[in-house]
């Protein structure tokens, strides 16, 4: 049986949480103070993902550049094919929370949509 | 001059969170004063995710985050003015402002709540030898031009200070193209949170060196190198470990001070220990009627505690206004921070204006493996609970019971320490 000690990082809590083992099959996970660090170390060990969090230009808006996200977590090996695929990319104003900014990012899959409002000026 | 209820000085995460509280809690008249263009503070430029799960119960992005509060606030309609600057509050509460509209104006309040932030220690606080040259930023101003003005800082970068806004900004230097070559800092633990260790640093193989400081930056008109070399448990540099680095950016993450100007101006009682103003159970500072919340009050890890406590804030302020604060019958009982306890917020407590909960929270000075968290009540232990691990970087709370307090009419101390297994 192996052990591995991993840092929940679901929030800020950072629970120290400690899975067991048996080949690629997890027999428990404890630690965790929430639901969201037993997925977390499940998924770390067999799958490990990440949510990727940019930045891309705005033209025409309130502000200069608007925030960006991957509207769910991506596998952690694809984060810079994701981040390569946001370079050059630009948006006209205005853009809402939710917004598709960019879809099937980096061949994941998963789309870039927008964190935050900014209005046609 | 106008007057409001309640007048908040800023409109970042607490300032929202209090005001709308206040409005919830039957206040009409409240006006929110912010220095910005818009609201939302320090969030607008926390562009990575981890927000929101005790609030929301999601993970959210900063922008995001202040978003919700936002509506919230507009949905109430809730006043504000932006990109108004507080220039003074008198110790009778009249607020003196400035914009470009209304040039200097003053307001009367009957209730004020501090909600200002907190700003970043510079390197004039760090005595770091070497030239002046260009490429030297705090984290946090390499963060604002990197996610809201689309500016790159530079393409090698040394991190001095693991607080969480320098972890934060290896990763997205590093998503940038830039190549992050180390963080190093003084102390023998980290400043920031682990998972940010884990997610922005080891995530891309970025190492950071603890109880190692910068002892020399190179480089007349731009940084050239920096080096790097260990410090002895005194923080004293070691001779002969010096390393030196190429880059052209050196960013600082080390620690952030509450911004009490205004607070000190009042006459506000403050904490040496966490450079913010002295508060009571009902997060009352020394001033009647003068509430605080938030960074302003004491620098927190995490938005969701800051939207707790403004709550907080902003429900006692609203009290206050409409005459229900109970009377102070009772007496004040002291909280004492020691072993290993930096501090406490709040700093008293009276069980006469308590609600039926509160919740204190504090830091501790050192990392502590296997310890307790211990509560005495003068000199009875009624707390003593096991923590695998607890560190600087990391705020820690403890709740108390109005049903417990009741138990101990004379109760004068509260002390709260760490005990070692």
């Amino acid at each position: 049986m192996e052990i591995r000690k991993l840092t929940c990082i679901s929030c800020p809590m950072g629970c120290p949480l400690t899975v067991e083992m048996e080949g690629n099959e997890v027999i428990s996970v404890t630690g965790n103070t929430c639901k969201r660090g037993d997925i977390y170390a499940r998924k770390e060990v067999t799958n490990p993902t990440r949510i990727v969090t940019s930045t891309v230009k705005v033209i025409g808006g309130a502000a200069d550049m608007v925030s960006v996200k991957t509207r769910e977590d991506i596998p952690k090996d694809k984060i810079f094919d994701c981040v390569k695929s946001l370079k050059g990319v630009e948006v006209k104003a205005p853009v809402h929370i939710g917004d598709v900014i960019l879809p099937n990012a980096g061949g994941t899959g998963i789309d870039i949509v927008a964190t935050k409002n900014v209005e046609e000026v | 001059m106008k007057s409001y209820d309640i007048v908040i000085i800023g409109g970042g995460p607490a300032g929202l969170a209090a005001a709308v509280s206040a409005k919830r809690n039957g206040i009409d008249s409240i006006l929110i004063l912010e220095r910005d263009k818009e609201l939302g503070g320090i969030l607008n430029q926390c562009i990575h995710n981890g927000f929101g799960l005790h609030t929301f119960k999601e993970e959210l992005t900063g922008p995001e985050y202040a978003q919700r509060f936002i509506d919230q606030a507009k949905e109430l309609e809730i006043e504000y003015k932006l990109n108004t600057m507080v220039m003074d509050i008198s110790p009778r509460k009249i607020v003196t402002a400035m914009n470009r509209q209304e040039g200097l104006f003053e307001i009367e309040a009957k209730a004020v709540i501090l909600a200002m932030g907190c700003r970043e220690r510079s390197r004039g606080a760090l005595n770091i030898p070497g030239y002046r040259p260009a490429g030297i930023f705090s984290a946090g101003t390499a963060q604002r031009l990197v996610n809201m003005e689309g500016l790159m800082p530079g393409r090698e970068v040394v991190i001095l200070g693991s607080g969480d806004i320098g972890l934060i900004m290896a990763r997205r230097m590093t998503f940038e193209g830039a190549k992050v070559k180390v963080v190093a800092e003084l102390m023998p633990y980290s400043g920031g949170l682990k998972r940010n260790i884990v997610q922005c640093l080891d995530d891309y193989g970025i190492p950071l060196k603890l109880s190692h400081t910068v002892v020399d930056i190179k480089g007349k008109e731009r940084v050239e190198g920096v080096t790097l070399a260990e410090v002895d448990s005194k923080g004293k540099p070691i001779p002969g470990t010096e390393e030196f680095y190429t880059c052209d950016t050196l960013l600082l993450s080390v620690g952030l001070i509450p911004e009490n100007e205004i607070s000190n101006g009042m006459g506000v009682e403050m904490n040496p220990v966490t450079s913010g103003p002295k508060v009571n159970e009902s997060l009352e500072t020394s001033i009647e009627g003068v509430f605080a919340c938030g960074n302003v009050l004491h620098v927190h890890d995490l938005v969701d505690f800051v939207s707790e406590e403004a709550a907080t804030a902003g429900r006692n302020a609203a009290a206050y206004v409409k005459g229900e604060r109970r009377s102070a019958q009772g007496h004040e009982i002291r909280f004492l921070p020691v072993d290993g306890v930096r501090y406490t917020v709040p700093v008293t407590l009276n069980t006469a204006r308590m609600d039926e909960n509160l919740t204190v929270r504090f830091r501790v000075g050192a990392v502590y493996k296997n310890c307790y968290v211990g509560v005495y009540f003068d000199n009875e232990r009624v707390i003593h609970r096991k923590r695998q691990i607890v560190a600087p970087g990391e705020m820690e709370e403890i709740k108390l019971t109005k049903e417990q307090l009741l138990k101990y009419p004379d109760l004068e101390t509260i002390t709260v320490k760490i005990e070692e297994a």
